[in-house]
């Protein structure tokens, strides 16, 4: 294929552990050394004891960052380490959405532990190659391409070999090059992240595989929480993994028939429902505008309101139109949902790319949604492109969606002017100047660009110290939580997402309890019980998924037919039968059996263990819990006055008295409530997950789950026996 | 295009297609491993068996399924990631699978069973299209 020059800096042989039962028992770590050039690596075991208490995937991730960072350690010291692990069902193929990837870091934006999942091949690949989980650590001086070639058992470090450090141009040289010939393009997953995240904080790792039919490297992002800026801050170019002949039973699996016939089920189900049931197989996840909007929960102009008039122009049908339909898909094999989806032939009008014709992954609900309604923008195409320089670039489309947003209504408030943007007109909808604020974000030369990506959290530091902006009306808008940007679904009419969002362990993320509809919608969790039950149970079993390896989408995306007959409430939210579909593919794979309970059970031991390593990191409290006036109801008088009449009710419901008062002291008002609501969301939540009103795991909890090891007895025995015990 | 075509009305369900299938391409008599299924359903003959449509080479994601020169959809096994898409999306569910064969299985038009069932329930045709 075509070869780049290739300097080799360092190899090392091992001998490749084979996979068995879903787990190979080793793991890799590559230190990039001290800044001084000296590369080295280790293998690992993992015992029994390791795999009982952290499972597999972001579990096994969890505790090797524990391993390798101090307290005093930060996403930029040299130990922090980036932990990629698929777990032990990651890389079957008859079972949809099963080849994903965790990884497991210190985020820049929330100064604690992130993870992060994104399809392509890399964990299914990296398990064939002899390894449950890889963790670079360290810094090199120059960039550098670590690659693992589990064909030949090697493991390498190359001086990069291309100027390029964008995505697209980096993953497509990288599967040239290491590929053996065009057959062998397949065998190569790439990570890597972009130049953007060489200077922002959302930097985001791009996570490859290659598509024989298309004939391009695809690219899946692990978006959030800035693992590309981790990346390229340890001097990584790109993470290679080569495999060749990948098969159906690389897992060794304990009972192949099982995986067959629960995969062969979900097939079958998959076709004859998608199309009444969500349309995954022709327009992806963005099937959800529509319905966000009917709801009144789509993110318009940063949150302020929840639907537009100008939904038309973004319907699935309008997606659908560009989407390449009749294609196999999935970011693995084996996956039916096929909910990646692609524009291909997509002429880029801006940026260093005009002119050329790519394909474009995505856009998925998130980027639709985020670099879309939620800047003002109803144009496809519009989305379609940033979509692309923002992958191409590493930026999370999520935290940079939202992120523009913020600085969208802080330009129309007049708390930032075009003296400070650098001249540019930033209001909900300037599609042109919203366009070239993300090409300035590349190379970190414009002061207002690099500022903005740094995420929402800084930015309110930035602008109220270099700009004079009004702080208190920044802390109002600002839809972040513990440093993380808010994900795309509006959540104030939902005390339950409230929760979902904002008692998360890593920051307002939709991957943990996705409840909205349950609660507000569907009514179907009154009390604050209720509520606290179903932000235990969600959390604890979505997680689950980052355990074994999978993809959330073919959990409750399509359900059996009869599901809502047999099943009823929350109960029917569950999926029964996929949940048993989990159970039974985790027995047929690893040979051992598991009940709904222990898969809690399981997932439990590291929600708490991460809580705990966030506590250790100064982090982890109750006041790292915060929710911002948006995110509870309208802030200005504009958002009451588009809905008057639901609010006027709100606040009937919460015992208010209206008449006499003016908008303003209505909205005072309705906020205070929702306030005192919150807190008492607050204390039933933590109650139902075992920790104290301080938000920190009980002694009882930590014995309970078997977490009283010694270095989490160190972390937390002061704490505990401490006066200030709230 | 070539096929199996079945006359059902014919079938006496004798199983001697199902045998001579497997024996050729699985090297065992056993029907489950035969590319043509002949069950009895309600007193009367059903017989699945791929009609070569080809709906299930859109959905591989290993390109291991494409026509050959006859318009028979074959399966490339050195390419076949065993995922079975094409298992539940076979609108006839005639690809078939077993935990003993790495690659999902299907008819390939060859005429063995042809030659052995003793009612004429089953024939080779050629389309004259291309598929
Ligand atoms: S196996 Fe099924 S989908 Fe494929 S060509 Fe035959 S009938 Fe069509
Ligand atoms: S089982 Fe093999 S032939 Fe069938 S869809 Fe999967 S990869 Fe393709
Ligand atoms: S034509 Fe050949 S492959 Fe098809 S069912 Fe008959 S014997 Fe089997």
């Amino acid at each position: 294929m075509d070869k780049l020059a290739m300097k080799l800096l360092a190899e090392w042989s091992y001998d490749r552990a084979p996979l068995h039962r879903g787990y190979t028992r080793k793991y890799l770590v590559v230190d990039l050394g001290d800044g001084d050039g000296k590369y080295s690596h280790t293998i690992h075991d993992i015992d029994e004891d390791m795999i009982d208490t952290f499972t597999g995937g972001r579990g096994f991730g969890l505790k090797i960052l524990w391993d390798a960072v101090s307290p005093a350690g930060r996403w930029d010291s040299p130990e922090n380490a980036l932990v990629i692990s698929g777990g032990p069902i990651c890389g079957i193929t008859q079972y949809p959405g099963t080849g994903k990837t965790y990884t497991v870091f210190l985020s820049p934006l929330t100064e604690q532990t992130y993870n992060s999942n994104a399809g392509g091949y890399f964990g299914p690949y990296l398990k064939a190659s002899g390894f449950d989980a890889l963790a670079v650590t360290g810094k090199s001086p120059e960039y550098v391409v670590v690659s693992i070639d589990g064909d030949e058992g090697k493991v390498r470090v190359y001086a990069a070999p291309t100027d390029e450090r964008n995505a697209y141009a980096v993953t497509e040289a990288l599967h040239q090059a290491f590929a053996k010939n065009e057959d062998d393009l397949v065998s190569v997953s790439v990570v890597t992240a972009g130049r953007g995240a060489e200077h922002s904080w959302w930097g985001a790792l791009n996570v490859s595989f290659y598509d024989p039919r298309r004939k391009v490297a695809r690219l899946k992002q692990a978006g959030r929480g800035g693992g590309g800026t981790v990346l390229r801050d340890k001097g990584i170019l790109a993470l290679v993994v080569r495999k060749s002949g990948f098969t159906g039973s690389e897992n060794d699996p304990a009972d192949l028939a099982t995986l067959q016939k629960v995969g062969t089920k979900l097939h079958r189900e998959i076709r004859n429902n998608d199309d009444v049931q969500s349309l995954m197989r022709t327009t992806g996840t963005t099937h959800l505008n529509k319905i966000m909007n009917d709801y009144d929960i789509l993110p318009v102009n940063n949150y302020k309101y929840g639907r537009s008039d100008a939904i038309g122009a973004i319907t699935p049908e309008e997606y659908k139109k560009l989407f390449t339909q009749g294609y196999a898909d999935g970011c693995w094999y084996g996956c039916s949902m096929a909910c990646a989806k692609t524009v291909d032939g997509f002429e880029l009008r801006t940026g260093p790319d005009r002119g050329k014709k790519v394909t474009v992954d995505g856009p998925e609900y998130e980027t639709a949604a985020g670099l879309g309604p939620n800047v003002g923008v109803f144009d496809p195409r519009w989305t379609i492109e940033s979509n692309y320089y923002a992958d191409h670039y590493a930026l999370d489309t999520i935290s940079l969606g939202t992120g523009l947003a913020f600085v969208c209504e802080c330009y129309e408030l007049g708390l930032i002017t075009k003296e400070h943007t650098g001249g540019l007109e930033l209001r909900f909808g300037a599609a042109d100047q919203l366009m070239e604020l993300i090409h300035r974000m590349v190379d970190g030369r414009d002061e207002f660009a690099l500022a903005v990506g740094k995420g929402i959290r800084k930015m309110k530091d930035i602008f109220a110290r270099r700009y004079g902006a009004d702080r208190a009306v920044m802390e109002k808008i600002g839809m972040e939580g513990q440093g993380l940007e808010v994900s795309q679904y509006r959540c104030q009419e939902s005390v339950a997402q409230w929760g979902g969002y904002f008692l998360t362990l890593k920051g307002p993320q939709h991957d943990e309890a996705w409840v909205i509809f349950m609660d507000m919608v569907n009514k179907q969790l009154p009390t604050f019980e209720d509520k606290a039950e179903a932000l235990f149970y969600f959390p604890n079993f979505r997680l689950w998924f980052s355990l074994v390896g999978v993809c959330k989408l073919p959990w409750n995306d399509v359900e059996p037919e009869d599901n809502r007959i047999r099943y009823k409430g929350i109960e029917a939210a569950k999926v029964p039968e996929h949940v048993q579909n989990y159970l039974d593919i985790y027995e047929a794979v690893t040979g051992k059996p598991l009940s709904e309970e222990d898969m809690i059970l399981q997932s439990e031991r590291v929600y708490n263990y991460e809580r705990i390593f966030n506590y250790r990191m100064g982090k982890g409290t109750r006041k790292e819990h915060t929710i911002p006036d948006r995110a509870l109801g309208p802030v200005f008088p504009d958002e009451w006055n588009v809905r008057k009449d639901y609010f006027e009710k709100k606040l009937e419901e919460a015992g208010i008295r209206g008449d006499g008062l003016s908008v303003e002291e209505k909205i005072a008002r309705l906020q205070e409530h929702r306030r005192r609501e919150w807190e008492k969301l607050v204390d039933a939540v933590y109650a139902r997950r075992g920790w104290d009103r301080n938000g920190v795991p009980t002694k009882e909890t930590v014995e309970r789950l078997g977490l009283d090891s010694p270095e989490v007895l160190e972390v937390l025995e002061p704490y505990w026996k401490s006066a200030g015990r709230a | 295009m070539k096929l199996l075509k079945t006359y059902l009305d014919r079938c006496v369900q004798c199983g001697a297609c199902m045998s001579a299938c497997s024996k050729a391409w699985a090297k065992e008599d056993s029907p489950e491993l035969s590319r043509v299924r002949v069950k009895t359903v309600t007193g009367m003959a059903d017989i699945r068996v791929c009609d070569q449509c080809g709906g299930c080479i859109a959905v591989c994601p290993s390109l291991a399924l494409s026509r050959d020169k006859d318009g028979v959809v074959r399966i490339d096994r050195k390419k076949c990631t065993s995922c079975l898409m094409c298992v539940g999306f076979c609108p006839s569910a005639s690809m078939f699978f077993s935990d003993r064969i790495p690659s999902p299985y299907k008819c390939v038009a060859c005429g063995i069973c042809v030659r052995v069932c003793p009612e004429g329930a089953l024939e080779i045709i050629d389309t004259g299209k291309e598929g």
